[in-house]
């Protein structure tokens, strides 16, 4: 059984101007002790998906979903007090940006402490061994000055260890790391990258990885999704990916990486991801894709069978022609 | 902390010396000879207004007389009052308390009530309650303070009968000043019902000066809140299931609270340079009355005292409220 499982999750922003569409009908599946990575450009929903999940959306947000269950325990019907008992305990997230994600008025210690409150029976003794032994597995050296240190007196790395060591403080059985790595030094983002994967292997959690580094895709995750616009436009195991992508857009992501260049220029995507006014009608992606025709121009593409990474697209690439849906 | 403490403390001489040399100029600007308004209308012969005028020392050059006055602070002399005659430090802390009472009074009416009006208006942005606590913030804000006075009186002490009109403490009662507080003072001296007469009489000037400074401090809470609710750390609070409660109450509001303490201070500095209107319909006999009626009286050494003494008790107010942001944010103090 998933450990976490959405079937057609939108959501919708009230904006001045009009409902914005952040995410489009977006199904997510991970297993138990699995790492799934979601992958794409700024602005394709990937972040939006995993904050509905924890439900940290503000209010101009509208979320629904046909399915959307954590566990077993469905996530729409859970009242605001299950949600917190469920939040920060067994799924649990960190953020892109440590240095503003830690409160500058708490110590780090104050701050771990404070999960181990709200959802251990621990004793102050206790939850302060639980943080020294959190910081030793995270890599923070001499944890008992460290604790009382506040998050400006400590490096953007030291930060980020101090967040995993607070999201993983009550042993969550699904870790969601929305681009961990991102806003720090190109040297401390392998650590960081280091120590999630072996603390997943160790604890035997799940891990999302919100990225839009397909490095990072490549060296840490199992299964890899794809999102475009909102919508998830493929899923895959990680080797499949790389090997036989079927989405244009899977395979224009990875034409652009420079380790499988094969000539002197990087070839790019040209355009940009459509915003909020310029949403093209059929398939989001057919105005940079180089196979469009149009049909894509006109009708919304189906959504391909597994064996062709449940593409969402009309023509997916690398198809036997048996195999293709109609 | 005694660095941070100690660079504070050095701003405090040249801010010093800048208030002794603008309030001495203050009152020589204002037309009108003090000699003159001592005389009253029976006038003085030229001889007698040579004399005076030697005696308290106006015919020495002006530099001549700033450095005695200035000498004069240093040593802590600050001089007679020309019309009673004594001391300017003995009157004006016979007289302070009672500002200090109602000050206090008022600051904590208003921080009472215009923390948590401001936080419920953030958290409830755009919703009814936001409106309803934004909307009579701007009212009290915006009213005649004067006005807003005799309603009061006019209905709670006329009307109602609840509140006496004017004082400290009914005429009943009679005790020594021991602390100068009157709250303190009728505790002490063990009549009954003199507590509560103090209390009666306190209530409405407190409700009076509070009205400002509690609509200021309820829309600066409500914006500084609003801001902090955006940020990272706040998303991070509630990603580890805290109450609402915690996240809004401990998580933004201390990070909040850096300008609304800035603006309780500002409050707090004017409150107790004399709330001149409330102390003046309300009789009560506080410093904020005794500078304006001795500014009328051309009073040079009460002016340039009580300036003085009212802008230090500013200075040290801002001082503890520079102090306070590095306890309550650690990362203002290493800056």
């Amino acid at each position: 059984m998933s450990l976490l499982k959405i079937r057609n999750l939108s959501v919708t922003f009230a904006t001045s101007t009009g409902p914005f569409r952040a995410v489009d009908k977006v199904d997510v599946d991970v297993d138990k002790g699995q790492i799934l990575a979601i992958v794409g450009e700024s602005g394709s929903g990937k972040s939006v998906s995993m904050l509905a999940t924890m439900g940290l959306l503000p209010w101009t947000a509208t979320v629904t979903a046909d399915e959307m269950s954590f566990d077993g325990q469905d996530l729409r019907t859970l009242s605001g007090k299950a949600r917190r008992r469920l939040i920060g305990n067994d799924l649990a997230m960190i953020f892109q940006e440590p240095m503003s994600s830690l409160n500058p008025c708490f110590s780090v210690g104050f701050q771990i402490r404070e999960a181990l409150r709200k959802h251990t029976s621990m004793d102050r003794k206790q939850r302060h061994a639980r943080c020294v032994e959190l910081f030793e597995m995270v890599g923070i050296p001499s944890p008992e000055q460290r604790l009382k240190a506040y998050p400006h007196q400590l490096s953007g790395g030291m930060n980020q260890r101090v967040m995993i060591a607070m999201a993983i403080a009550c042993k969550p059985r699904l870790l969601i790391a929305d681009e961990p790595t991102t806003a720090l030094d190109v040297t401390i983002q392998a650590q960081i990258l280091d120590l999630l994967t072996g603390l997943q292997k160790e604890t035997g959690m799940g891990l999302i990885l919100i990225t839009h580094d397909m490095g990072v895709v490549a060296e840490t995750a199992e299964r890899v999704a794809v999102q475009y616009a909102g919508q998830k436009v493929e899923d895959q195991t990680v080797t499949d990916l790389f090997a036989t992508p079927h989405h244009p857009y899977t395979a224009a992501l990875l034409a652009a990486l420079p380790e499988r260049a094969t000539e002197k220029h990087l070839p790019t995507i040209p355009g940009v991801v459509p915003g909020q006014h310029d949403r093209p009608v059929g398939c989001l992606f057919s105005p940079r894709c180089q196979f469009a025709d149009d049909r894509c121009r006109a009708i919304e593409p189906p959504v391909q069978p597994d064996a062709l990474g449940r593409a969402l697209c009309h023509y997916p690439l690398n198809a036997p022609a048996e195999a293709q849906a109609q | 902390m005694l660095k941070f403490f100690l660079s504070r403390l050095g701003t405090f001489i040249p801010t010093f010396f800048g208030v002794t040399l603008i309030s001495f100029a203050f009152i020589r600007v204002l037309p009108g000879d003090p000699i003159i308004v001592m005389a009253g209308e029976r006038g003085m012969s030229q001889e007698r207004y040579e004399a005076l005028r030697a005696q308290y020392g106006f015919d020495q050059p002006i530099w001549k007389q700033f450095w005695d006055y200035f000498t004069g602070i240093l040593q802590g002399d600050l001089g007679n009052s020309f019309v009673t005659n004594r001391p300017v430090w003995d009157e004006f802390f016979s007289l302070f308390p009672a500002t200090l009472e109602l000050s206090i009074c008022a600051i904590i009416i208003a921080t009472c009530l215009g923390l948590p009006a401001g936080v419920i208006a953030a958290v409830y942005r755009g919703k009814f309650l936001d409106r309803f606590f934004m909307s009579t913030a701007l009212i009290g804000y915006s009213m005649p303070i004067f006005w807003w006075a005799l309603l009061l009186i006019i209905v709670f002490s006329g009307n109602l009968g609840w509140t006496p009109v004017s004082g400290r403490i009914g005429l009943l009662y009679f005790f020594e000043d021991t602390t100068g507080f009157m709250l303190i003072d009728s505790l002490l001296s063990g009549q009954s019902g003199a507590f509560r007469s103090a209390v009666s009489h306190l209530i409405l000037p407190s409700i009076v000066l509070a009205t400002i400074p509690l609509a200021v401090i309820a829309r600066q809470t409500r914006s500084a809140m609003l801001e902090v609710l955006s940020e990272d750390y706040i998303r991070t609070a509630r990603a580890k299931g805290l109450s609402p409660e915690r996240v809004n109450g401990v998580h933004a509001l201390r990070n909040a609270m850096i300008p609304v303490i800035t603006v309780i201070g500002l409050s707090v500095g004017t409150l107790l340079a004399g709330a001149i209107l409330t102390e003046t319909i309300f009789s009560w006999p506080g410093i904020g009355k005794w500078m304006v009626d001795s500014i009328f009286r051309r009073d040079y050494p009460v002016v340039q005292g009580g300036l003085l003494m009212i802008a230090v008790i500013v200075m040290i107010v801002n001082l503890l409220v520079d102090l306070t942001y590095g306890l309550i944010n650690p990362k203002i103090r290493s800056r």
